[in-house]
């Protein structure tokens, strides 16, 4: 079984993003850039099926600029077997980057496609749902538990009022949640192996699909700034501040 | 233009989120019709058709639909579109689940938490964890749209008297089931919609510390609990007590985080909260930065005092 895994690379997840002056966007100049937490379980997830024999490949594809490269190889070094770049400078919305992950799983037919819950940048928590659509294939979302067995997987998921399990046949598409598993630091030696693994580089636009945006961004601002808080002392100074001075007790 | 509702309910009554939801469907167009998809739902459907603004309710009854799941879901949806110009969604793991389903299927983009309409197709929602507020603009036919109801107020529950029809079920689908859930059991107001709600941390360092520590103050206060991610992986409270960029967003009244240090991700599920009180024993924890009252202070000191002096 060969899996398929879609990792994005975003803002690292520990910089505060910074809203541009002329309010067209985030400022990403200079800024530190990784994979996208919940891909990095996504791809620890993968190899800990190749490694337990269920999977026999895993295939880390990234839709973005030439500097993905990066968070490819980090997928590499994770234990990834190979990687494909779609290469674009284009910002491009899910349903686009769902559009082009069509493409790669009829080309690269995996029985499964890991990827993460949300990418923390737009935060749209859309890609994997619309991949689902797009092939009928089922859906897994939000996973905190993966069990292969057979044509199915069963998949554990976190929801609003607590957990729900599901089974799904395969070939399937699983989102990950954060309490799936702990992604590995990859390795000196793993880092160095990884540099000989194979990258392909496509650009975008071979795949001759209509992914111009549909959405107009207007603006970008900062959040209302909260107004500066006071230190109090007791536990009964506080009591009596949210009495009688906040209302809320 | 005609906007139709996707329901959050339990089969049994119908969710406080909805009558938020239909706030905001209701600032995109005065025809919002709401879906109920359920099993054994009629009394939701009933409740729906009373909240002020609906003009219509679908109901559409089967065991495949018990669960929501987003390939039966999306089988109903997407055909009920024809006459339809948007869908929306509570920003639920429901909702979130199959809304971007359903916009695929229409070849249509997904916008994901709004918390601002600012016209028929005008909206504002977070990006970065809540660090930029991003409004956006489109022509799509359809729109597909997820609302992150702790934006908005909830539509009244009573007043209306909209009829309700039956709509037809879709088939069930051969590639996903459920198999079992385990709810989280609680007395205690739903995370969500709580007025207050007190959380803790790693600092808690335990599960039997987290509830020792969280439930009597959340019993005196009437308050929901929540947690920071930390204390969820470290498994000292469930998973659906996580707030933040990637859990739940809390607005209550009054947030007391006990022992969180205020990680962006965090700050991102509570900053919306009236006020906002932080008791940690490291005066220069981000947290403080937010909050309108900082207690610095060992939370094995703190808490006691505090329910102390709530009499
Ligand atoms: C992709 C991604 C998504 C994430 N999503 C979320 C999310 O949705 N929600 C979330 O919360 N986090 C999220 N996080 C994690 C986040 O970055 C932080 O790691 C987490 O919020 C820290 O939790 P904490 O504040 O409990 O722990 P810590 O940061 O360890 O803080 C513990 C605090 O307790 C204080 N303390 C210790 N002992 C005491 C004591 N005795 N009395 C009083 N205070 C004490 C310390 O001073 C410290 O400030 C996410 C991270 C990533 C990478
Ligand atoms: N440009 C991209 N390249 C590769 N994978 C992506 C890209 N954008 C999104 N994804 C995948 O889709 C998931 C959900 O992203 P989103 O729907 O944008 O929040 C991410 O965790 C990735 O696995």
């Amino acid at each position: 079984m060969k899996i398929l895994v879609p990792v994005k690379r975003v803002i690292d997840y520990n910089v505060k993003a910074r809203v541009k002056a002329d309010q067209t966007g985030v400022d990403l100049a200079n800024v530190k850039m990784s994979m996208n937490p919940f891909d990095e379980i996504a791809v620890e997830e993968a190899v800990r099926l190749h490694e337990k024999g269920i999977a026999t490949e895993v295939v880390a594809v990234s839709i973005g600029v030439a500097q993905a490269q990066d968070q490819i190889r980090t997928a590499l070094a994770m234990g990834a077997d190979r990687g494909l770049l779609i290469q674009t400078d284009q910002d491009l919305e899910p349903l686009a980057v769902a559009k082009l992950l069509k493409a790669v799983v009829e080309a690269e037919g995996p029985a499964l496609v890991l990827m993460g819950k949300q990418a923390i940048d737009g935060d749209n928590n859309a890609v994997g749902q619309m991949l689902a659509a797009l092939l009928d294939w089922p859906q897994a979302t939000f996973a905190s538990k993966v069990e292969i067995s057979g044509e199915h997987a069963v998949v554990t998921r976190e929801v609003d009022g607590g957990l729900q399990t599901i089974e799904v046949s395969l070939p399937a598409v699983v989102t990950v949640d954060l309490r799936l598993n702990e992604p590995r630091y990859a390795s000196l030696p793993n880092i160095m192996k990884a540099k000989k693994k194979p990258i392909e580089i496509k650009p975008a636009a071979d795949y001759g699909l209509d992914l111009a945006p549909r959405l107009t961004v207007v603006k970008v601002v900062e959040p209302p700034k909260r107004g500066g808080g006071i230190k109090v002392e007791t536990a009964a100074d506080l009591v009596t501040k949210l009495k009688t001075e906040a209302g809320v007790l | 233009m005609a906007v139709l509702l996707i329901a959050d309910h339990d089969n049994k009554s119908l969710n406080d989120t909805t009558l938020k939801v239909l706030t905001a469907a209701l600032a995109i167009s005065a025809d919002v019709d709401v879906l109920v998809m359920g099993d054994g739902a009629q009394a939701v459907a009933d409740a729906a058709a009373k909240a002020t603004g609906v003009r219509k309710v679908l109901l559409a009854q089967s065991p495949t639909l018990a669960k929501m799941l987003a390939e039966p879901a999306a089988d109903l949806v997407v055909p009920l579109m024809q006459g339809y110009d948007a869908v929306v969604a509570p920003a639920t793991t429901a909702g979130k689940d199959i809304s971007p389903r359903i916009a695929a299927k229409l070849d249509a983009s997904q916008i994901t938490d709004v918390v601002q309409v600012d016209g028929p197709k005008t909206f504002v929602r977070p990006i970065y964890a809540g660090n930029a507020l991003e409004t956006i603009t489109t022509n799509e036919p359809k729109l597909v749209i997820t609302v992150r109801p702790t934006a908005f107020k909830a539509a009244a529950a009573e007043g209306g008297s909209a009829p309700v029809e039956t709509v037809q079920a879709p088939a069930a689908s051969p590639k996903a089931h459920f198999v079992s859930e385990a709810v989280t059991a609680s007395d205690r107001p739903e995370l969500g919609a709580a007025k207050i709600v007190v959380s803790g941390g790693r600092a808690l360092g335990s599960a039997e510390e987290f509830k020792a520590v969280l439930e009597p103050l959340a019993d005196k206060l009437g308050a929901a609990i929540g947690a920071s991610r930390a204390a969820v992986d470290a498994g000292y409270a469930p998973n659906d007590y996580q707030v933040g960029q990637t859990g739940k967003v809390v607005a209550p009244a009054l947030y007391i985080a006990i022992g969180i240090s205020g990680a962006i991700q965090h700050l991102a599920g509570m900053k919306d909260s009236k006020v906002i009180v932080a008791i940690n024993k490291d005066p220069d924890a981000p947290i403080f930065q937010i909050a309108d009252y900082g207690l610095v202070a060992d939370y094995k000191t703190a808490v006691p005092a505090l329910m102390q002096a709530l009499g």
